[in-house]
């Protein structure tokens, strides 16, 4: 295992962070602090609560994992895309590093990244509505796990777009439609019955719905379903990133 | 003694279907200065490309230094430090932040003092707190070679390494390169400059159209370039060398116009002045003469030509 390598990619990334800390983590926590303004205090004071729960707080799970979600994918898309485009990436495959270790410091990086940042909103959060966590250790293992999950699927787009509109295409067509449809800002239950089953398919469902299980005890789908199919995600990016390295896909002639 | 790089039977077929590489067999000898030469387009970079772990070879295998390059990569390229041809760099990172990178990306632990004296000897020292995008062209190249040299490699390839370079940085790289070589390390180089492998190689390999056409030390190489030949324009034909210049190789053209007589330029004696009075004394009348020497430019240019 080659430490000093995953070491070396680990902290190049979090230099990026840090080097542009404004984009980085003041945009996210600015853009999640007009949300609040926005739907928790303006909007939200005309609206009943939510499963016992005030509109306000009701957001809270959603926007953290909005955000962690673009965050976790722009992060760790950038991180592997630009040295591709600037043709840095030559050291990184002429180096005696295994895929494991390439994958380790690049989506590790962008998964502190997005903890810290999810982390910020929860706290910037605080200051607007309150709120409280049942389960404040299933609350972390959630970020992880989301974090984690979708910064890999963020190193396969990354791999994959090979121009910058790519790399913006399926943030902006897939994922962001797919993160407001999966109930940032309502319960699934709020909507008629067809499209309560549509809804289903969407991964993003369950990972909201298990995160905000984790700070209020209700949710829209079981959590262990919830778990179970970010499992699944991952193992389905674990399986993607491995067939990229064994075939060399975009990365080598 | 093992060679340190042992490339065997390697071909490269890109996926458009051009074929880059034919079936290269090269040993580079531990410690040497290898110059491969060949014009643009040769397959010089697939070949260092290949070796280095950044291309997949199609066929053959590849050991460095014992290891082979794709099953035993981790051993393989942990011993080799490679210079690329593009000036590719991270252009907000510092120089002493992009050097230490490469150090631990090749998983050698944190050296100041070793990443110190590699940023001196190639005159970076005074930048080492720059941004590279402040760089001039130069100094990004002496920066890409600190990288490569940053994890103490075994085996150094510099891939075009005076392209856009000026004259005082090509010294410098010269004399590092050679105090490198004194320290046991062996350096494959690629170049189009017939001059810059003259210089600077122990031998030479001349590829073209994906193919090694010829592999010899420079100096045998020297020799042949060390030979002159002196052509002698006849008055009158002659029917047979005469018997009193049968001590000279001579050589009587098929027009029997033309004497021509081949001698080492390098040597102390020539014996123009000789050959010349002996002529003299047969009555030999020649009425032009003029020398030329064979260089290596010219052995490349008809090697390629032959290929063609």
């Amino acid at each position: 295992m080659n430490i000093y390598a995953i070491r070396a990619i680990y902290l190049f990334e979090m230099a990026r962070t840090w080097r542009t800390l404004l984009q980085s983590i003041v945009s996210p926590v600015i853009s999640t602090s007009l949300y609040f303004v926005v739907f928790g205090a303006a909007i939200g004071s005309h609206m009943t609560g939510i499963d016992g729960v005030s509109y306000g707080a009701f957001i809270v799970p959603g926007l953290i994992m909005l955000s962690l979600l673009t965050q976790s994918i722009s992060n760790a898309s950038f991180g592997i895309y630009f040295p591709k485009f600037v043709g840095t990436i030559y050291e990184i495959l002429s180096a005696p590093v295994s895929p494991f270790e390439i994958v380790a410091g690049y989506v590790g990086a962008a998964a502190s990244k997005s903890v810290i940042l999810g982390l910020i909103i929860l706290v910037t959060a605080r200051l607007f509505v309150p709120f409280q966590i049942e389960h404040p250790l299933w609350m972390l293992a959630f970020l992880l796990l989301t974090a984690v999950t979708f910064s890999l699927f963020g190193f396969i787009i990354g791999i994959w777009a090979d121009n910058f509109e790519k790399l913006q295409l399926v943030p902006l067509l897939v994922v962001t439609p797919l993160t407001f449809l999966g109930g940032s800002f309502y319960s699934i239950h709020m909507l008629p019955p067809l499209w309560q089953k549509v809804t289903l398919f969407n991964p993003v469902v369950y990972l909201i719905s298990g995160f905000r299980w984790s700070f209020y005890g209700v949710s829209d789908v079981g959590v262990g379903v919830s778990v179970g199919m970010t499992a699944v995600f991952l193992a389905i990016c674990l399986a993607a990133v491995w067939w990229i390295f064994r075939t060399g896909y975009r990365l080598k002639a | 003694m093992q060679p340190i790089i042992a490339v065997n039977q390697l071909s490269k077929t890109y996926a458009s279907g051009f074929q880059a590489l034919k079936r290269i067999d090269l040993e580079i000898r531990q410690g040497e200065i290898f110059a491969l030469l060949g014009p643009n387009g040769a397959g010089k970079t697939t070949l260092i490309s290949i070796i280095c772990g950044i291309v997949n070879p199609s066929e053959g295998t590849v050991l460095a230094d014992g290891h082979d390059v794709v099953r035993d990569y981790r051993a393989a390229r942990a011993k080799i430090g490679l210079v690329p041809q593009e000036l590719t760099t991270d252009a907000f990172e510092t120089v002493w932040n992009t050097v230490s990178f490469s150090r631990g990306l090749f998983g050698r632990s944190a050296n100041p003092a070793h990443v110190e004296k590699v940023l001196k000897d190639l005159s970076l020292w005074s930048k080492k707190d720059s941004k590279l995008i402040t760089l001039s062209g130069g100094m990004k190249r002496r920066v890409m070679i600190a990288k490569a040299l940053s994890h103490e490699p075994q085996i150094l390839f510099l891939d075009e390494p005076s392209a856009g370079v000026d004259v005082e940085l090509r010294r410098d790289m010269w004399a590092m390169v050679r105090a490198l070589r004194a320290t046991g390390v062996t350096i494959i180089l690629t170049t189009h400059y017939i001059e810059e492998a003259e210089e600077m190689a122990d031998r030479i390999g001349v590829i073209h159209k994906g193919e090694l056409i010829l592999v010899e030390d420079k100096a045998e190489l020297m020799n042949k370039l060390g030979r002159k030949q002196l052509t002698l324009h006849l008055q009158d034909p002659l029917e047979t060398i005469p018997a009193a210049l049968a001590g000279y190789p001579l050589e009587l053209s098929a027009d029997r116009q033309q004497l021509v007589y081949t001698f080492d330029a390098q040597g102390e004696h020539t014996g123009i002045d000789m050959l010349l009075r002996r002529l003299g004394e047969a009555g030999i009348d020649f009425k032009d003469l003029k020398t030329s020497q064979s260089s290596l430019e010219d052995i490349f240019v008809s090697l390629v030509r032959e290929h063609a």
